[in-house]
This record gives C-alpha cells, sequence and structure tokens, in this order.
C-alpha cells in the first residue's frame, strides 16, 4: 500500500481489490454492538476542509473514530486560513501538532498532491476532493456498493469488476466523482460510458479510458450501473445547457428510462441529489437506488484506507479470523 | 574610456575576427589587429553577438519591488547578454501616464546595466476602456512607442481599433496580448488531453486564436501595424502566416519557454509552470520553433515576469502566472533552434537584436557588428554546459522553470556602450 491516497489513477487492481476487501471486514465490524477498532488507537487524524462538506467530513470522521484514532477537525471557514494563511503554513502547523493522516478536501485541483509532494509534511495524505480533479475514496465507495451488489458481498471478495458496463451520467466536466471513477473502475476491469451533453464533457476526454455518449436512453438498455452525478443549476447560466427542465429531459433519470435498464441494474448517486433535476424522487426513492448504502459503504471504505495507510501491517480485525486479507496481500 | 580588444570570436558566428572597442564605439573588426594601449579579451571559440534586446521584460517597479525593481531585472538582463530591454507597463500604479513612464526610463538610466525603454499602457489602468495619454507618453522623456496592455488583451475591438490608428501619428505600435477574456475565465492551463485530467480550467487555443485573426484583420482594414506578444499556438502561426503572405504589417514574438516546454509539466501541480499563455503541446512547440526558423515569427521575447517564492509555493489555482527568464533565454534558444540545426547565430541576432530593437523603434540597439557602430556586444561560450541553479540568478525572483536542467551556453561578457557589464560571467 502506498503512503499516500491522492488520485484513484495510483491504485492498482491488487491495490483497489486489496481496498475492497479490507472495506468488507470493516463493514462486519459495523454489524456488531460494538463498532470499534482499537487498531489507530493513539494516531492523530486531521480533517482540513477548506471547502465545506459535512457529509465527507463526518464520513471520514466516523471512520477514523471507529478505527480509534483521535480526530482533528480543521475547517477553513473561521479559522486563520480565512485570514490568508497559505496552504504551506497551514501544513507546518499540523505537522508541528504531531498528525499522522491528513484528509484534505480543498477547492483547488492539485492541492492534496501539493500537499504531499513539497516536503511540507511527513503525514499520510487522503484525498477528500480537490477542485474538479479527483475524489478516490468516493470511487472507491461506488466500487465497493457495485461489487457487492452485482458480483456478492461473498462472492465478491477478492475480485473485481471485470465486464461490468458502468455508465456515469452529467457534469463530467466539473466531476471530481466522474474523474476518479472513471481511473478506478477501468483498473478494475469495468466498461465505462459517460453520458453527458457535449459542453459537459472535457476537451481531451478522448485519452480517457471509457466512451462517450450523448444519448442516455442509447446506452441504458447496456447498462449494469448508471451514476447520475449532481448537476448544478447555475450551470445553466454559463450556458451549458439551455434550461433545468430541457437537463431533466434529456439527462434526467425517471422512472420511465429507469425501464429501460436491465432488470439488475442499479442507479447509483454520490449525493446531495438534485431531486427533480438530474433523478426523479421516484428513481431516488427506488429499491435500485443505493443512495442511502453508498453513504454507509462510504465509511468503511475510508476506514480500510485509514487502515491500510496507517496501521496496515496488522490484521484489521482481530478477534475473528481474517483470511482473506493476509491472502489478499 | 579605454580600448577593450575582443580577439578572435566568431561574430555572428561566421569567420573567426578581432574587435575593437574604442571608448562607446566598435573602432575596427577585422584580422589581427592590434592591442596596443587595449585590453584584450580571448575570445577564441566564442560567439559574438550584438547586444540582445527583449521586446517584452516585467520589470515590475513601480509597485511589485519585492519581486523585482528596474536595478535588479537589468542586472538579470546583462547576465543574460541583454542590452536593452522594454519595461511592460502593468506595474502599480499602471504605465498610463507621461509621469510613470518617465520614472521608469529614468530608473533605467541609473541601473547603468541596461537600456530600459517604457512600454505604455494601451488603456487607462489596462481596463480597456479608455485610451492612455499615448501622445503624451511618446512625447516625453522615455519617447514610448510601443504599448500594451500585457496581462490583459485588448478585447474590445472598437478600442483596439482606435488604438492602432491613433499610433500611427508618431509611428506606434500596439502590442497585443491575444487572450479573449470570455473564454478564458477561471483559465488554468491549457485546454486539452492534460487539463480533462488534472480538472484544472482550460485555456483554450482558440482564445489566442480568435483575437489574433481579429486584430490581423483590423491591422488591415486601418493600415497599421500590429504587434502580437507570446504566440503560444500552431494555429496562431498559421493565422500570422496567412497575413504576412496577405502584406498586412504584423510582427509576432515566441518565448523562449514556449519553444521548449509543454503542458504535461503541470501534471506536477507545480506553479512554477504555470504562465500566461500557458505551456501549450510538443505540437504547438514543434510548429512554433519552425515559425521562428522560417520568419513568420519575428523574435524571441522572454515574458520575463518575476513572483516572489510564496506566490509560487502554493496550490496551482493560487499561484501567480509567469516565470523568469532574462537570464536562460539565450541558453534555451540555443538549445531548442541552434542544436536542432533550425537556426544559425546570424539567425539569432537577427531575432533576438535586430529585429526587436527595429520593432520597438530603437536606434542604438540590434546595430550590425561593424566599425562605428555603438558597442553593444554579447560574447557567448557556446561550448559550456550548465546546470540551471536559481541560487546565482542575478534576479530578486527565482521563479525559473529551469532548475536543475541541463542547458547549453554561456554568456561570458556583455557590453554596453563599450562599457562591460558582465565579465567573465559575473556582472562587472
Amino acid at each position: 500500500m502506498k503512503r499516500h491516497l491522492i488520485s484513484a489513477a495510483d491504485l492498482t487492481r491488487d491495490d483497489a481489490v486489496l481496498i475492497l476487501d479490507t472495506a468488507e471486514e470493516m463493514a462486519r465490524v459495523a454489524d456488531r454492538p460494538i463498532k470499534k477498532l482499537p487498531t489507530l488507537r493513539g494516531l492523530t487524524v486531521v480533517n482540513l476542509f477548506f471547502e465545506d462538506s459535512t457529509r465527507t467530513r463526518i464520513s471520514f470522521e466516523a471512520a477514523a473514530k471507529r478505527l480509534s484514532a483521535d480526530v482533528i477537525n480543521f475547517s477553513a471557514k473561521g479559522s486563520s486560513v480565512s485570514k490568508g494563511e497559505s496552504l504551506k503554513d497551514t501544513a507546518l502547523t499540523l505537522e508541528a501538532m504531531g498528525a499522522d493522516a491528513v484528509v484534505i478536501r480543498h477547492h483547488a485541483s492539485g492541492a492534496p498532491y501539493r500537499l504531499a509532494t513539497s516536503g511540507w509534511i511527513d503525514s499520510a495524505v487522503v484525498n477528500a476532493g480537490d477542485g474538479t480533479h479527483e475524489h478516490p475514496t468516493q470511487a472507491l465507495l461506488d466500487a465497493f456498493t457495485m461489487r457487492r451488489r452485482l458480483v456478492g458481498r461473498d462472492a465478491g471478495l477478492g475480485k473485481d469488476l471485470n465486464g461490468r458496463r458502468i455508465t456515469i451520467v452529467g457534469d463530467v466536466l466539473h466531476s471530481r466523482v466522474a474523474r476518479s471513477n472513471v481511473q478506478l473502475l477501468h483498473t478494475l476491469g469495468a466498461e465505462v460510458t459517460v453520458v453527458a451533453p457535449p459542453t459537459l464533457v472535457p476537451i481531451g476526454v478522448e485519452s480517457w479510458p471509457c466512451e462517450v455518449s450523448y444519448s442516455l436512453d442509447d446506452v441504458l438498455p447496456k447498462s449494469d450501473a448508471v451514476m447520475m452525478l449532481r448537476v448544478q443549476r447555475e450551470r445553466m447560466n454559463a450556458a451549458f445547457f439551455p434550461t433545468e427542465r430541457e437537463y431533466s429531459r434529456r439527462y434526467g433519470l425517471d422512472g420511465d428510462r429507469m425501464a429501460k435498464m436491465p432488470e439488475h441494474a442499479i442507479v447509483m448517486h454520490p449525493g446531495p441529489m438534485n431531486r427533480g433535476m438530474e433523478i426523479t424522487a421516484e428513481v431516488a426513492d427506488s429499491d435500485r437506488c443505493t443512495a442511502v448504502e453508498q453513504v454507509a459503504n462510504g465509511v468503511s471504505t475510508r476506514m480500510a484506507v485509514l487502515y491500510l495507510l496507517l496501521g496496515g501491517s496488522e490484521p484489521a480485525v482481530t478477534t475473528t479470523s481474517t483470511p482473506r486479507i493476509e491472502e489478499s496481500k | 574610456m579605454s580600448k577593450i580588444l575582443i580577439r578572435g570570436a566568431k561574430v555572428l558566428g561566421g569567420e573567426a575576427q578581432d574587435v575593437l572597442i574604442d571608448g562607446e564605439t566598435i573602432a575596427e573588426v577585422g584580422q589581427n589587429l592590434s592591442a596596443e594601449g587595449a585590453t584584450v579579451i580571448e575570445a577564441e571559440g566564442q560567439v559574438l553577438l550584438p547586444g540582445l534586446v527583449d521586446l517584452h521584460t516585467h520589470l515590475r517597479e513601480p509597485g511589485r519591488e519585492d519581486s523585482e525593481t528596474v536595478l535588479t531585472g537589468t542586472r538579470a538582463a546583462a547576465s543574460g547578454g541583454y542590452t536593452a530591454v522594454f519595461a511592460m507597463a502593468n506595474t502599480f500604479p499602471v504605465a498610463d501616464t507621461a509621469g510613470v513612464v518617465e520614472q521608469v526610463w529614468r530608473l533605467g538610466k541609473e541601473s547603468g546595466y541596461c537600456d530600459v525603454q517604457p512600454i505604455g499602457a494601451v488603456t487607462v489602468g489596462l481596463e480597456g476602456k479608455q485610451l492612455s495619454e499615448l501622445g503624451a507618453m511618446h512625447d516625453s522623456a522615455a519617447r514610448v512607442t510601443v504599448f500594451s496592455d500585457d496581462g490583459k488583451c485588448v478585447d474590445d475591438a472598437v478600442i483596439m481599433r482606435r488604438a492602432l490608428e491613433y499610433v500611427k501619428a508618431f509611428g506606434g505600435v500596439v502590442a497585443q496580448h491575444a487572450q479573449e477574456p470570455r473564454l478564458t475565465e477561471g483559465a488554468q492551463m491549457n485546454e486539452g488531453v492534460v487539463s480533462a485530467e488534472l480538472g484544472l480550467g482550460g485555456w483554450p487555443a482558440v482564445a489566442e486564436e480568435s483575437i489574433i485573426a481579429r486584430d490581423v484583420l483590423l491591422a488591415e482594414h486601418v493600415g497599421s501595424r500590429v504587434h502580437i506578444c507570446h504566440l503560444s499556438t500552431a494555429g496562431s502561426v498559421e493565422i500570422v502566416r496567412w497575413a504576412k503572405s496577405r502584406g498586412i504589417d504584423v510582427t509576432a514574438e515566441v518565448t523562449p519557454h514556449h519553444l521548449l516546454l509543454t503542458d504535461e509539466l503541470v501534471r506536477s501541480y507545480n506553479a512554477v509552470y504555470k504562465v500566461n499563455p500557458p505551456l501549450r503541446t510538443e505540437r504547438d512547440v514543434m510548429a512554433l520553433r519552425e515559425a521562428l526558423a522560417d520568419g513568420t515569427i519575428d523574435i524571441v521575447a522572454t515574458d520575463h515576469a518575476p513572483h516572489p517564492h510564496e506566490d509560487k509555493d502554493c496550490e496551482w489555482a493560487a499561484a501567480a502566472m509567469g516565470m523568469v527568464g532574462l537570464e536562460t533565454a539565450l541558453s534555451v534558444v540555443q538549445q531548442t533552434m541552434v542544436e536542432t540545426g533550425l537556426l544559425d547565430w546570424a539567425g539569432i541576432a537577427e531575432r533576438m537584436s535586430f529585429a526587436p530593437a527595429r520593432i520597438g523603434g530603437l536606434d542604438n540597439h540590434g546595430r550590425p557588428v561593424s566599425a562605428g557602430e555603438p558597442a553593444n556586444l554579447t560574447l557567448v561560450d557556446t561550448s559550456y554546459r550548465g546546470v540551471v541553479d536559481p541560487a546565482h540568478f542575478a534576479s530578486r525572483s527565482r521563479n525559473t522553470p529551469y532548475e536543475g536542467r541541463e542547458l547549453p551556453g554561456r554568456v561570458t561578457h556583455t557590453f554596453l556602450r563599450g562599457r562591460a557589464t558582465v565579465v567573465d560571467g559575473k556582472l562587472a
């Protein structure tokens, strides 16, 4: 396992499968009466959030706490950062306080990479979303969710997503979730198609390991999972699409469209959902939609990531045998 | 002033000759000149060029003396072999009045390392709305003939048209920073394969090309000349080539970094590679080299843009755009143009001295190396190979993209009107 998790592209197939398998072990812990492991006792995890994201922050916080780490939440708002402190000085401060891992969310693409590679700090760095670049733990929890649903909870252990057809729909241009997912799903052997209006597909997408389609209806029948990305209504003002309604009609997922998907296929959403925009309430609340499950899986996956980055030499779960983790190493 | 004999240098890369400097002037050029009463510089194997002229330098004074001053910037220029630089107008306050351009001009005089020719802002405050007093700047002691809002594009077509027309009255030229502002909102790097992966806002080639296309047509329509700053794309080359073939009075510059570096470097998220216009692709780099060789692009200009360390030692989006370039320009050009066989040293003299002086209207720079001419000269050890160490820069700033890179060539001597500003590679 590597020292940092910056980009989904940094993970090999075996790295990714190890994380997913470890996350399954972590998920078992969540089913116990006491959900806590002593694994990271005495270590300090800092959640360094330059951007508001309560969901991601509490997910990382829950993950670290279940591993018995001490958690410090450092939010840019109301801190010295809002008074103009540089990323470097913030990093030096955290280093001085003895952070073992820094989970960073930043509005600037590449900020976690800079934090990890500039020699400012020695701690492990986990990218919790940077600008429009990447959000690798989101991709991991999505892959975890897909493997469980499409391969099976136990049957999936040690396996990847070979041959599964995954469709990612929406604002690909501005989406770090899409970038990380395309990379990771490709690594895991899935066949990825991104679907969006041409205005929301980046120039240069031809180098991505995926197909591009402008027609959701064409792709739906050939999808094992359909991931709907959040589309900000403000994009309309920059002429990325004419109106909310037109976007919704052409690229939104409603009940009729969902019916075109194969029976086993699932609907995913990283949240928060814009109900009525990219997804209707009917779809969001259906059994096929995994949005809530993804949140739960997020904690297990982030536990696995923190555990493997910070304490990975010991088995994650000591009270039961963990042969699968040993094997997959 | 004493006499200096430069012995055995290859003048413009040609035949080895002796050059005798007497006072401020070249007294004699020939074989076996008498060294009597002269300090002798043994220059065998070295190349003697006319003093380099940079049409595009940011000296930062007044206003950002933490990154560069006229003194430190001209010291950097002399180190790089330059005897004249044009100082861009985007200072604080902006060089949009006779008062500011005269201040910069006076500071240049006092520095003594290199002549400083101020550039005047086209519009008040670089805001693109109202023409600055262009005539007053021309009539001032600074004798401004080049006008530019560099850093910003004169994007309003009517303002650009009027500026092109207006400066004809006194032989001025507008140097355009070609960047369509709406197409580059939030732009962080070249738009293409790398920006798609890195999730950085794209600066598309078309934002440069569309403005160049418009401006050459405007120049044709009003019968003016226009100069294009830091041309950076293959498409821009094609437009300028077309314009020249049509007889439009357009000149263009390319920076050394656009001749060597590509947007692949941005993958490091190291802001030292952040520059405007951005680093482009390999294909663009090759097109720019070819265009500089065939004369479509007239000159090399550094766009020397000093920034303090803290403005680069940060996340990409927060970093300032620009690179220092005066002290590495000739080496980069040697590597990309001479060692590739695209240009000989006479070609370099044309593109880094004669032509920029001509475009900017400097009479006493960019002159032939012959008797009776001002002794503005640069002596280059072209066989030298060295690793760039910014700690040795004369510039106050260190934001070079070449740190740790091996580059060829070294300026051993620079003479400004007969006075050595650089001796044996060190500032005099």
